[in-house]
């Protein structure tokens, strides 16, 4: 087995009275393209906000790359290869999309040229080349949703946690990012994503966990997880597991 | 980076031809105070264009600055130009002190700015009730005039110590605008969590950007007491001297090179005119001067630079 490069030790965190994330533990090896699901409010973007640093865990243990970072600040941790991107878009409104990724490129460059040719690379890659100049305020949403991706690889990660980066896309631009999620895995980039779209995720995803009302009620191949019956059950509902295979039967 | 070098360059050379074309005090009087404004507005639009963080106290910065050179000339006998060095350290350290409270507990937008103003009226009280500040009497600088007591004889002395100021402080904006740390710190300005994820440390990028704010602001502290050769409390950490710095970048256009250079000269040129025009109706140029403040806001929010943009933007976009 390769090693792990991200593990989580019983997570928990919780809002007042509200238990958002309970007791989850996982490992993720590294090279893998995972994905994390589960039903609205299910605590997917808390659990990446635990794990990027931008909240701090009331119990359990945070280990990246063999290095405890429970709570530590996200830019100790986006220096050490682990960034993640944002849901709701969170561009750098009033700067070009070369300048925005430029910020990301910094991390490691310090000189300006060099991050500027490096951000125009990046662009090429997640098909923004040809928006360079354009205000970052002025792009559409697929084209935000590239932004917010070629900023975080431009860090050069070895972790990258992505948000939904299909959600609000239409088919065709679905079908368009699909290939540079798949590129960027390819790449050697450990890759984990939360996603709703779930062709999405059972072409891409090597290995899926479920996450359901702050709990981790399932994991393992695309195909396997999509016939679970507790799955299914967070999904649509007590009781229509058995009903979905009464009809199939 | 060139260009703005360039730029600047230029710029210069201007207000010393200038400065030798000019003759009259009158004349000569207002390009210094003209540039001390700019100098003003180009240390606030640092940490406030650049940075997003909108102090109201800035005076708190240069009331420092002011003092630190006062005391260490009249006090310890030190020499003026030392003690313009003394300034601008003392400034930074008031930065960092400020800086570091206030981001340490997160203050942002509006609470930053209570903070600001409430910091520097706490240096006016203490200012006030300080025994090496002379108290409120103020602290007057005997008069010597010489090149190394940094009291020249002729107003264009001061044009040239001021334009120097000046000079430096568009030098680090273009700096800000090509490299690393300014990224950084409008990265910072536009969406902090989203910088934080790309491993910017918004409270030290913060911290360093008041920092060198404050130190240009305790530079043109320095300048004020050579020139005037009194510094008082009020005169050192009121207000008015953080509304000229805010007002002039604002109106000029935050967060640009150019634009608090152009804020200082419009607003200083509307304030002598209103003033030689209504001179007789006392009253009548404030109201002028603050219903032209309120138009430009209202209608150019991004300043007199950002609306010089949109048409230039618009004229070539007319002729394609």
């Amino acid at each position: 087995m390769t090693s792990a490069l991200l593990q989580l030790d019983s997570v928990s965190v919780a809002f007042g009275g509200l238990r958002a994330v309970q007791d989850v533990s996982l490992t993720l090896p590294a090279g893998t393209l995972g994905a994390l699901i589960g039903p609205n409010g299910a605590g997917k973007t808390t659990l990446f906000a635990l794990m990027s640093g931008f909240l701090k865990p009331d119990t359990g243990r945070v280990v990246f790359d063999g290095r405890d970072i429970t709570g530590r600040a996200p830019h100790w941790n986006a220096r050490d290869g682990l960034t993640r991107t944002f849901q709701i878009v969170q561009p750098f409104a009033a700067q070009t999309v070369r300048d925005n990724i430029a910020v990301g490129a910094h991390l490691h460059v310090p000189q300006r040229a060099a991050a500027l040719a490096e951000a125009e690379r990046v662009a090429a890659r997640v098909g923004l080349g040809a928006l360079l100049d354009k205000p970052a305020a002025e792009l559409t949403v697929a084209g935000r949703k590239r932004l917010e991706l070629a900023r975080a690889l431009a860090t050069r990660p070895k972790l990258l946690l992505l948000d939904e980066v299909l959600a609000g896309l239409n088919p065709m631009e679905v079908a368009e990012m699909v290939p540079v999620v798949k590129d960027i895995a390819g790449s050697g980039i450990t890759v984990l994503m939360i996603e709703h779209v779930m062709q999405a995720v059972m072409h891409l995803a090597q290995h899926v966990w479920v996450l359901a009302q702050g709990r981790l009620i399932a994991q393992g191949t695309p195909a396997a997880v999509t016939t679970d019956p507790q799955v299914i059950e967070a999904y649509l509902g007590h009781g229509t597991a058995a009903r979905l295979q009464a009809v199939s039967a | 980076m060139i260009r703005d070098v360039t730029g600047i360059l230029i710029f210069a050379l201007a207000v010393i031809a200038l400065t030798l074309l000019l003759s009259s005090g009158v004349w000569l009087n207002a390009l210094m105070m003209t540039l001390y404004a700019a100098l003003l507005a180009l240390a606030w639009n640092l940490l406030g264009g650049f940075g997003g963080q909108f102090s109201f106290g800035h005076a708190l910065f240069f009331g420092t600055g002011a003092y630190a050179s006062a005391v260490a000339q009249v006090t310890h006998g030190i020499n003026a130009w030392a003690a313009l060095a003394l300034a601008v350290v003392a400034a930074s350290a008031a930065g960092a002190f400020v800086g570091a409270l206030a981001f340490r507990y997160g203050l942002k937008g509006s609470y930053f700015a209570l903070v600001t103003l409430a910091f520097a009226e706490v240096f006016r009280i203490l200012a006030v009730s300080a025994g090496f500040t002379g108290g409120g009497v103020g602290m007057m600088l005997p008069l010597q005039e010489s090149v190394a007591n940094l009291q020249f004889g002729s107003r264009k002395g001061f044009v040239g110590l001021a334009l120097g100021c000046v000079v430096t402080a568009l030098l680090v904006t273009a700096w800000l605008r090509h490299s690393r740390f300014g990224a950084q710190l409008q990265a910072v300005r536009d969406n902090e969590d989203a910088a934080r994820a790309l491993g910017v440390d918004p409270r030290r990028t913060k911290l360093a950007a008041t920092v060198v704010s404050a130190a240009l602001m305790g530079a043109a502290g320095a300048f004020y007491l050579q020139v005037f050769q009194y510094i008082d409390p009020a005169i050192a950490f009121g207000p008015h001297v953080s509304v000229e710095a805010l007002v002039g970048a604002i109106v000029g256009g935050m967060g640009t090179l150019w634009g608090p250079v152009l804020g200082a000269v419009v607003l200083h040129a509307l304030a002598e005119s209103t003033r030689n025009l209504f001179g007789n109706l006392p009253g009548l140029n404030l109201v002028i001067y603050g219903s032209v403040l309120v138009l430009i806001v209202m209608f150019m929010p991004r300043g007199l630079a950002g609306a010089g943009r949109s048409v230039r933007g618009w004229w070539r976009g007319g002729r394609d």
